[in-house]
């Protein structure tokens, strides 16, 4: 059953999963001109894509922990997942700069007074260096560097979750499952491992 | 008393999008033409053009039926209007339920068109149908030791369903100074359009104070206090450094988040423009003198 599924996953191309993350931007861009997202198109637009982009970006965390207690392998689909949360959060944000906030002085001074928009660019930036490297020769060239730089996903992801509190009015119980998501996906990796290490003790004594 | 507060807008300015821009071209025209002074009477107009009643109905804040902007028009049909009336206490010579009839009977209704500025920097311009407080509260008769009126929106989990979630402490409550509250602007309103408050704008009556950011303009209200202290509001006591007591539409006192600097008109699609915010919302002149002596940083 686990084996057919990793099969099929596997079987995707890369260029379908492409296609499809592009889809979800297109299809608010038609919804926002045709009225689908209702009279304030650039809130609903700037939202979803931070949103969405988040929720991607959890996906890619959820990959290591489904293969390690389901056996579940997505792995071959983790690059194009990041690549494309990364994108969404880029639209995001220039959604945020060109079609909400407007003004070049106004974006400046937000990016420099406002706390929750300066946690939210800090975790574009981090993604940055990331998505620019996230090809094989990148991969090759960093060696053991690109695990270690890659490892700052987890940053990014976290400050996202804190960017999205940050921005309610009242109390919302959603944007605090998503960072407690966030966290437990990060924390699920400490669990210890019981390998190796452990069949050798049990022969020892 | 009615018509104590003379429109510079008037009927005339609910005009459909199409017909404003065509005057507008013809004023441009006339401008470059050097005939810009022939124009009819330059009014505020040029640059005020009621927003569409869709819009006005389907992007609210009234968080009793949810979160999201469209929840109020999905979910408000649930609320019941009838009967309704009005509790009057505290500091009145007259204090008692009023039924909203009974209200409605000694009041004449005008027109009011509008500027409306929420604190989240988006504006709309509506033409309001309704009464001035200070009407309503000449007849519970205010005792001279009052100095503060409170209001309080409709409790009824059942109906309002985003009453059941901690969003905010509920009711819904909000309060002016005596003076603010008796100003000629300070509108009850039953209408928008000329026809009855739709149930996601606040029926069946609410306050508008235009001067004000959106939320001081409390709606469905089923109750008014009239006391010598300065009431609580709930914005203030779920972010106290953000919402303060007065909340007077100011561009050069920032929310915390973001700039109030400027406004996105709502319902002008991806490419709207923003617009300068003007000061008390445009009304400086007509209530800047409440405020005589006031660091409106403080009292933000």
């Amino acid at each position: 059953m686990i084996n057919t599924l990793n099969t099929l996953v596997r079987k995707v191309p890369n260029w379908l999963l492409y296609l499809i993350g592009a889809a979800y931007p297109a299809w608010l861009l038609y919804a926002g001109f045709t009225g689908g997202l209702g009279v304030d198109p650039v809130k609903a637009m700037e939202h979803a894509l931070g949103k969405a982009g988040l929720q991607v970006l959890i996906a890619v965390l959820l990959i290591t922990p489904l293969r390690r207690f389901t056996k579940l392998n997505v792995l071959s689909w983790r690059r194009a997942l990041g690549v494309i949360a990364f994108f969404y959060i880029l639209l995001h944000f220039l959604v945020w700069m060109v079609l909400d906030v407007q003004i070049i002085s106004q974006v400046k001074a937000d990016l420099i007074k406002r706390p929750y928009i300066i946690v939210g660019m800090i975790s574009l930036l981090i993604l940055l260096p990331l998505a620019i490297t996230s090809n094989n020769l990148s991969i090759r060239n960093l060696g053991p560097r690109w695990r270690k730089l890659h490892k700052l996903t987890y940053l990014a992801v976290a400050l996202g979750g804190v960017h999205y509190i940050m921005q309610t009015k009242g109390f919302e119980y959603e944007p605090y499952i998503y960072l407690a998501v966030v966290l437990g996906l990060i924390a699920i990796r400490k669990l210890p491992k019981k390998r190796a290490a452990h069949p050798a003790k049990r022969q020892a004594a | 008393m009615a018509h104590r507060w003379t429109n510079d807008l008037t009927h005339d300015d609910v005009t459909p999008k199409s017909a404003y821009l065509n005057r507008r071209q013809l004023m441009t025209g006339m401008a470059g033409l050097g005939l810009a002074a022939l124009a009819p009477k330059a009014r505020a107009a040029t640059d005020l053009t009621p927003t569409d009643f869709d819009v006005i109905t389907q992007y609210n804040n009234f968080y009793e039926f949810g979160t999201g902007k469209e929840d109020p028009a999905k979910h408000a049909h649930r609320l019941t209007t009838q009967p309704w009336s009005i509790k009057i206490d505290g500091m009145v010579d007259r204090p008692g339920d009023y039924a909203l009839g009974d209200i409605l009977s000694k009041m004449t209704i005008e027109e009011r068109l509008y500027r409306f500025r929420c604190v989240e920097a988006w504006s709309m311009v509506v033409p309001w149908n309704g009464f001035e407080l200070k009407d309503l509260l000449d007849l519970a008769g205010v005792q001279s030791s009052a100095k503060y009126v409170a209001f309080e929106t409709l409790y009824r989990p059942d109906e309002m369903i985003g009453q059941k979630s901690p969003f905010l402490e509920w009711p819904y409550v909000e309060g002016l100074r005596l003076d603010e509250a008796n100003h000629p602007l300070t509108l009850m309103a039953t209408g928008i359009y000329g026809k009855d408050m739709p149930k996601q704008n606040g029926a069946p009556i609410r306050l508008v104070v235009p001067w004000k950011y959106g939320f001081k303009s409390i709606k469905s209200i089923v109750r008014i206090t009239l006391t010598d202290k300065e009431p609580p509001t709930s914005w203030n006591k779920s972010i106290p450094g953000e919402y303060g007591f007065y909340s007077n539409v100011n561009p050069e006192v920032d929310h915390p988040r973001w700039s109030q600097a400027s406004e996105r008109p709502i319902g002008g699609g991806f490419f709207a423009k923003r617009i300068p915010t003007l000061k008390f919302n445009g009304y400086e002149k007509e209530v800047a003198s409440l405020y005589d002596g006031m660091d409106l940083r403080k009292n933000y």
